[in-house]
């Protein structure tokens, strides 16, 4: 930085001072005699008069544009600033003030001629005027014209720097645009025909380089030390804290870390790294036990009966066969599990699997409710669809009579829409568990709603990656009904009852049963376990599928397991418009549509591409004696089941990964 | 991974569902150090491991001082035995991108594909269907090499270019820090770069040519199909 000029000059008694110290005090001179500022000469009375006309609309403004101005540790800064103000229209108070607060220390020439260097200063507050107020910078614009002739006529004192002003002010709507104006020397020629400037000495060419060298952007951001300490002097003088100095240190900390740049690395970590703490700290509620209070009964309870299964021995059964998450996250599903069982009324639970998605997964847990523990949601879902249905009935009547009255009307289209598959009832055929879900083990578990035929339908139709967002919109085409959530729960619905297996002869049907033709109709729904199952050995689980068997129901066409006849109306719409719907009956018959009854074993699942759609492995052919059974779904990749022959085992679809690749529907 | 640090690796992979036996993990340790020792490579890399109808495919990369230079790739079916996979041609990716389906795990296997090629005899012009045969080898190769060229990632930092020419692994290098690994600009391709000089003179200007010196992750447009 140049050295500041060492004579005073008392024609001018500019203020200015590259100290920080001067500054300082400077600021504070400036701040205590802001608020009662008086204009000193008599010279300045007229402007203040013009000023203080319009001051009353854009007082915040001003305050802003004066905080500014004081801002500068330059005085041609200062000057430029001088004069906004004077846009702002309260130039009057602030010259006086700043003039007599500051020792003459500078000439004023030098800055004229870094006239030009200056000018980005004021593009950048004029840039930020803009943005801040548009409408405010009109109306300096405006209050611009009025005082610039009282300006270049009454202060001789400060002549340069008013034509310097002036010519910046005629090139005002052009400053925030084109910053290579500014910098051209062109200005200066401009100024230079009715001034008599001194050529420019050695000292000047110091202090250009000096205020270049401050307008310099740093290399870490955009900001430059100029700027910064507009910024900071602006805070300042918007808080006006009590002895500013002594807390000068952390206010430009402050300012700072206001600026929206990155800064300080040591400042920039704290704010990151708390996004791990605070998973940390939800995961560490995890692994409390419930309730200090209670006493040695509970854990005898616990450890009696719990719906939670043994994640830990799934987990490393998975891990033998090559699939898996490492053990602590499992872990951390086990006790995220737990809590689920605490927290709702859950007879069973299963881990179900992950599915990973974009920027997040999910991980879902199947459970199935105690009895009687139905939810309030449902009832108003019926609520829904009933009010549904009653409209849709009363367009048909509406319909007719319109026919009747006038010949005119546009015709009616005759296509009805399909009739809506109503939804399986829960605890039955595709809803037969509930799904909840969470993004991390940690998270609260959210219940994904029971799904629609209409939805499974859809879901076959596109294929899309989850997001991780339970609420994202599923954008696609065919459209499909419903938000991510619901894309979830019939994906999750097509995966369970495509890729749950069991060794054969570990599920059998009950002995009791209803009557054969319901039967026949709808299918065996229920089974259980099998007491006499001894196991199948290994080797031959591996060697043919047939030793498998689903024990999920098959997904129709339709979207339900069991089969609906849609043309069947209720009673409520075969009131209303009976003649009609006759008529359609004759000519659409819908056949039933009928899938693989339960218990059907894998052979006979249809192919892929020539390929059978299953994959058996031992899990180590070194030690073929207590490997386990691997089989892999080639239609969802992800989805893996084991088992140990003579260990009651059963076996678990652990779905991995999303679905994708190339696929047939199920 | 690297073979010295593959089980670390693998832990912090397992995010996905996808890990490997303690048997395998094992015999990968043991075979890698042998690879390394007969091949001479200054890094062995795991790869991955490719599914098969009938068996597996695990794959294995070898480098060596040079990090850019075109590296060998081993395959094996047992973690145990390694072999040699040819390089990757053009001729083989047109060749292999008209089979689809799933590999069967038999590295002899031949997948038949019916062409119609148009045949000249004297002034006719007709087409005769021909048999095409390719090998699992083949497909096996040129789906490494594609795989590869799409997401082969590696950190900006990681690698830096001596003047001479040679990219040589960042002994300095310590990871990224969490705002920079939130930024796709902080990951390039580990494969000879094609955007490069694509760029502009001002975006060349900021980029540092000792580390900055293959394609980043950040201007990728995935190729959509209808």
């Amino acid at each position: 930085m140049g050295d500041p000029p060492p004579a005073p000059d008392p024609s001018a008694p500019q203020p200015s001072s590259r100290r920080s110290s001067q500054v300082s005090e400077q600021r504070s001179q400036e701040r205590a005699q802001l608020p009662p500022a008086v204009p000193d000469g008599v010279q300045q009375m007229p402007l203040d008069a013009q000023v203080l006309r319009s001051s009353q609309e854009i007082l915040e403004s001003q305050a802003n544009l004066q905080s500014w101005s004081q801002g500068a540790s330059l005085s041609p800064y200062e000057q430029l600033a001088m004069f906004q103000a004077e846009e702002a229209q309260l130039g009057g108070m602030e010259y006086p003030s700043l003039n007599t607060g500051f020792p003459s220390e500078f000439l004023p020439q030098p800055y004229l001629d870094g006239g030009g260097i200056q000018v980005p200063g004021n593009a950048s507050l004029m840039q930020q005027l803009q943005h801040g107020r548009g409408n405010v910078f009109q109306e300096l614009e405006s209050a611009y014209q009025e005082p610039r002739p009282d300006l270049l006529g009454q202060f001789s004192m400060y002549q340069r720097e008013d034509l310097q002003f002036s010519a910046s002010a005629q090139h005002g709507p052009y400053m925030s645009d084109d910053p290579a104006l500014q910098f051209s020397p062109s200005e200066l020629g401009f100024m230079s025909f009715s001034m008599q400037v001194p050529e420019p000495e050695p000292r000047e060419l110091a202090v250009q380089n000096a205020k270049a060298y401050l307008l310099q952007t740093s290399v870490n951001c955009n900001l430059s030390l100029y700027e910064h300490l507009v910024n900071l002097l602006t805070k300042i003088l918007n808080q006006r804290p009590e002895d500013p100095l002594s807390i000068l240190e952390s206010l430009n900390r402050t300012a700072q870390w206001e600026w929206f740049h990155p800064k300080l690395d040591t400042l920039r970590d704290d704010p990151e790294m708390q996004l791990t703490y605070e998973m940390a700290e939800r995961q560490k509620a995890l692994f409390v036990r419930g309730g200090s209070g209670e006493g040695e009964q509970d854990m005898e309870e616990e450890v009696t009966e719990t719906a939670v299964p043994n994640i830990m021995e799934t987990a490393f059964y998975f891990e033998q066969a090559g699939v898996g998450l490492s053990s602590d996250e499992s872990f951390r599903i086990f006790v995220a599990l737990k809590q689920l069982v605490e927290q709702q009324p859950i007879r069973t639970c299963r881990f179900w699997g992950k599915i990973l998605g974009l920027s997040g997964s999910y991980l879902v847990a199947e459970v199935e409710f105690r009895e009687g523990e139905e939810e309030v949601e449902e009832e108003e879902v019926e609520e829904l669809t009933e009010g549904g249905e009653a409209t849709e009935a009363h367009g048909e009547e509406e319909g007719e009579e319109d026919e009747e009255k006038v010949t005119d009307v546009i015709p009616k289209p005759t296509w009805k829409p399909p009739p809506v598959i109503p939804k399986e009832e829960s605890r039955s055929g595709t809803n037969k568990f509930l799904y909840f879900v969470c993004n991390e083990p940690g998270r609260p578990w959210t219940r994904l709603p029971h799904v629609t035929p209409a939805q499974i339908v859809h879901a076959r139709k596109i294929k899309k990656f989850f997001t991780g967002r339970l609420d994202a919109p599923v954008i696609s085409y065919p459209p499909f009904p419903g938000n991510e959530a619901n894309y979830l729960r019939a994906q999750i619905a097509r995966i369970s009852a495509a890729t749950h297996i069991s060794p054969l002869g570990f599920y059998q049907f009950g002995e009791e049963e209803g009557d054969e033709e319901e039967e026949g109709r709808a299918g065996r729904d229920t089974y259980e376990e099998n007491a006499d199952f001894e196991g199948i050995p290994v080797l031959e689980l591996v060697d043919s599928l047939a030793n498998w068997v689903h024990h999920r129901q098959h997904i129709l066409p339709q979207g339900r397991c069991t089969w609906v006849n849609p043309l069947q109306k209720t009673e409520e719409e075969e009131e209303l418009g009976e003649e009609e719907e006759k008529a359609d009956e004759g000519v659409e018959e819908v056949e039933q549509e009928i899938g693989p009854p339960l218990l059907t074993p894998l052979s006979e699942d249809a192919e892929i591409l020539h390929t059978s759609p299953w994959t058996t492995r031992l899990s180590c052919s070194l030690c073929p004696q207590y490997s386990v059974a691997v089989v892999r779904s080639n239609l969802w990749p992800g989805a893996y089941a084991y088992a140990i022959g003579k260990m009651n085992l059963r076996c678990i679809g652990y779905d991995g990964a999303q679905p994708g690749c190339d696929f047939m529907s199920s | 991974m690297d073979a010295e640090s593959l089980l670390l690796s693998l832990e912090l992979a397992s995010g996905s569902g996808q890990g490997l036996s303690p048997d395998r993990r094992a015999s990968l340790l043991t075979s890698l150090m042998l690879v390394k020792r007969d091949y001479r490579y200054d890094r062995v890399l795991f790869w991955g491991r490719i599914l098969g109808l009938v068996a597996d495919y695990y794959i294995a990369q070898g480098l060596s001082e040079d990090q850019l230079a075109p590296r060998k790739t081993l395959y094996s079916l047992n973690c145990m035995e390694w072999s040699l996979l040819p390089p990757a041609t053009d001729e083989m990716m047109v060749q292999t991108s008209v089979v689809k389906g799933r590999f069967t795990g038999d590295p002899s296997h031949e997948y038949e594909h019916t062409e119609l090629q148009k045949v000249n005899d004297g002034e006719k012009v007709f087409e005769e269907e021909v048999v095409v045969q390719i090998k699992e080898e083949t497909r096996l190769v040129s789906i490494i090499d594609q795989i590869d060229k799409a997401v082969s990632v590696i950190p900006r930092g990681a690698l830096f270019k001596t003047p001479f020419g040679p990219v040589h692994v960042n002994r300095t290098f310590e990871g990224l820090s969490l705002s920079q690994a939130k930024k796709l600009s902080s990951y390039f391709h580990f494969r000879e770069p094609v955007e490069l000089k694509n760029k502009t003179l001002l975006e060349k200007a900021d980029l540092d040519p000792s580390l900055d010196f293959l394609d980043s992750l950040e201007h990728d447009i995935p190729k959509v199909e209808p």
